[in-house]
């Protein structure tokens, strides 16, 4: 415990919160202009669709999509979820994505914490080769994998298709082993910030590797987890090839692989292609605005805490 | 648990982990390690000896030499308009679109009011799927309907912004660019709330203007963030699919080397082998970045 009383490390002088509210110059009232400007170009695009989404296929055809309404509905909502269904669409992609995330997040940490805190030789390798196999480009791997899906037969409680292919399976092992690479590389960085006077404390009070591991350095890492967590959710709720390429049956399909049929249905009515583009990027715009301020602050505070 | 503790402390010089820290490390390090040798290295090895066959998916292995790389070079006419787009995407993202978003994480971070809005805003587009940035697209570039050429008002002559095969590509990068900018701001801008900030004031006193106290000293400070931000720029421009794809399957003018292997591949053709050959084109040029990083990387790793 007497390692505790230390000085802290250089970064932590940052937490002061800025230097407290400057004088108001005129400056400033551009700088307002130039942001207020790109912000609103940034959602016009959103609104758009929003707006696109809420009229008739007919009324656009006719006057465009930048016109004033004449009719203004939710039937494009209605048809999305009666004639496609998205709400089950919407659970296969909880389903894909949420163990996803969290094997993930478990395996990269652990890999990260082992490359950077047991000192462990060819941890600089290991490393390299998470980072350097996240990098690639998913149409690198794509066919080998789905011919080594169609091999691997698993029994019919875990793939009614008794293959690895056209099973969630398959899209969560492969997002798994694609995204630990990047999460490697981000939590290693964050890791070395951390002090290693702790792990060392810990060390001498005799913990031992998981200990380290579960109960010291993680929860350290909470606010990197977290704003990973929000990432790599979005990321693959997002991701449409692999789903499209691994699953077959119609029903499997994650909501943003399903939005496509959309697409192959009803070639021409964009406007419905627009509501369901809101509706499949409604979840992920609640998460990122309920969890902003934790993913922010988490970043922010990230270097400082120690 | 004293006895464990005695135990432990006597191992401590020749041994430093426990038999059951190595079975943790075993399991829990194996794991990753062969899922990731299983499912990405593998399989890219795989997709090298593929290129070298004329498969087809179902029949017997025929190993074609270089034959694939041949035609791929000499014969295919989508191949070179594609590696240009995805060098042109590269340089975008890299040249515009990531400076702009450093640009908006300085003006953030300044501490002008409304901050918290300005950023929800930018970054509001990353959590978009690429899908649906390319639907968005063709909501504001439509010729006939879009939003973009009502606002320009010539109803006479209508740009054609997604059909015209010289002028999509702009179009298309300028939508992968609304969705990179905020992701490359928000990474900025943590980054420049955790420098320290008597760094800045010790450069002002010794009367190094703001962007000199910028260039000079904030910016190397940044080097993680720098090092994540290209890497993710890069992964960005040459994974990019799925935009395209929504919006002309990749054709006419947006040809990109991630599309050619798809259309070879799970297209009707099923030219596999030679779609493989094409993925290993992209798997170099990916490489070639991948090593200039991981150099970077290790150079960083021995000053720091």
């Amino acid at each position: 415990m007497i390692t505790d009383i230390r000085p802290a490390p250089a970064p932590a002088t940052g937490t002061v919160s800025g230097p407290g509210t400057r004088r108001v110059r005129p400056g400033r009232l551009g700088l307002h202009a130039f942001l207020m400007t790109v912000s609103l170009a940034f959602l016009a695009p959103l609104l758009l669709a929003v707006y696109a989404s809420l009229r008739p296929y007919e009324e656009t055809a006719k006057y465009g999509y930048f016109s004033l309404p004449r009719h203004l509905s939710f039937d494009y909502y209605k048809q999305a979820f009666t004639d496609s269904g998205m709400g089950k669409y919407f659970l296969n992609s909880i389903l894909i994505a949420v163990p996803g995330v969290l094997l993930t997040l478990f395996l990269a940490s652990f890999v990260a914490f082992s490359v950077t805190r047991l000192k462990m030789r060819g941890g600089l390798v290991l490393l390299m080769v998470f980072t350097a196999g996240n990098l690639l480009p998913q149409q690198v791997i794509v066919t080998p994998l789905y011919v080594l899906f169609t091999k691997i037969e698993l029994p019919y409680w875990m793939s009614d298709s008794m293959t690895m292919y056209d099973s969630y399976w398959a899209v969560i092992a492969v997002q798994v082993a694609f995204q630990v690479g990047f999460c490697v590389f981000v939590l290693a960085n964050f890791m070395r910030t951390l002090p290693i006077e702790i792990i060392e404390a810990a060390v001498v009070d005799g913990a031992g590797v998981w200990t380290r591991y579960w109960r010291i350095t993680l929860p350290l890492c909470r606010p990197a987890l977290a704003a990973l967590a929000t990432l790599q959710f979005t990321w693959m709720y997002n991701d449409f090839l692999w789903a499209l390429v691994f699953i077959s049956d119609g029903d499997k399909l994650p909501v943003t692989s399903a939005l496509n049929n959309l697409r192959g249905q009803f070639f021409t009515d964009y406007n419905l292609l627009a509501a369901g583009s809101v509706l499949v990027a409604l979840p992920t715009v609640l998460v990122f605005l309920l969890l902003q301020r934790h993913f922010i602050a988490g970043l922010t505070l990230g270097a400082n805490k120690g | 648990m004293p006895l464990t503790t005695a135990r432990r402390a006597k191992r401590r010089g020749p041994r430093r982990f426990t038999s059951r820290d190595l079975a943790v490390i075993g399991v829990l390090l194996g794991i990753p390690v062969l899922l990731d040798l299983a499912l990405v290295w593998g399989p890219t090895l795989a997709s090298i000896g593929l290129s070298f066959t004329s498969w087809d998916g179902i029949g017997d292995l025929h190993w074609v030499g270089f034959d694939n790389y041949r035609n791929l070079f000499t014969e295919y006419p989508p191949f070179w308009p594609a590696v240009r787009n995805n060098l042109l995407w590269v340089a975008f993202l890299g040249l515009v679109a990531t400076p702009f978003g450093l640009l908006l994480a300085v003006l953030l971070d300044k501490g002008v009011r409304f901050s918290r809005f300005y950023q929800s805003t930018l970054y509001m587009p990353v959590v978009l799927s690429l899908a649906i940035v390319g639907f968005i697209a063709q909501l504001v570039f439509s010729r006939d309907q879009g939003a973009l050429n009502a606002i320009l008002g010539d109803k006479s002559h209508p740009v054609d912004w997604i059909g015209d095969p010289d002028l999509n590509i702009w179009m298309v990068l300028l939508a992968a660019a609304w969705r990179h900018t905020g992701y490359v701001m928000i990474l900025y801008l943590a980054g420049l709330k955790s420098v320290d900030p008597s760094l800045k004031e010790a450069a002002a006193i010794d009367g190094a203007s703001e962007t000199q106290s910028f260039f000079r000293v904030v910016l190397p400070t940044l080097r993680p963030v720098n090092v994540i931000v290209g890497v993710i720029t890069v992964i960005e421009a040459l994974r990019a699919f799925d935009i395209v794809y929504a919006i002309n399957h990749g054709r006419n003018g947006l040809e990109l080397l991630s599309v050619l292997v798809t259309d070879n591949i799970i297209g009707e053709a099923s030219r596999i082998g030679f779609g493989s050959a094409i993925a290993v084109v992209l798997l170099t040029v990916s490489l070639g970045f991948i090593v200039t990083y991981l150099v970077q990387e290790l150079r960083g790793e021995k000053k720091g």
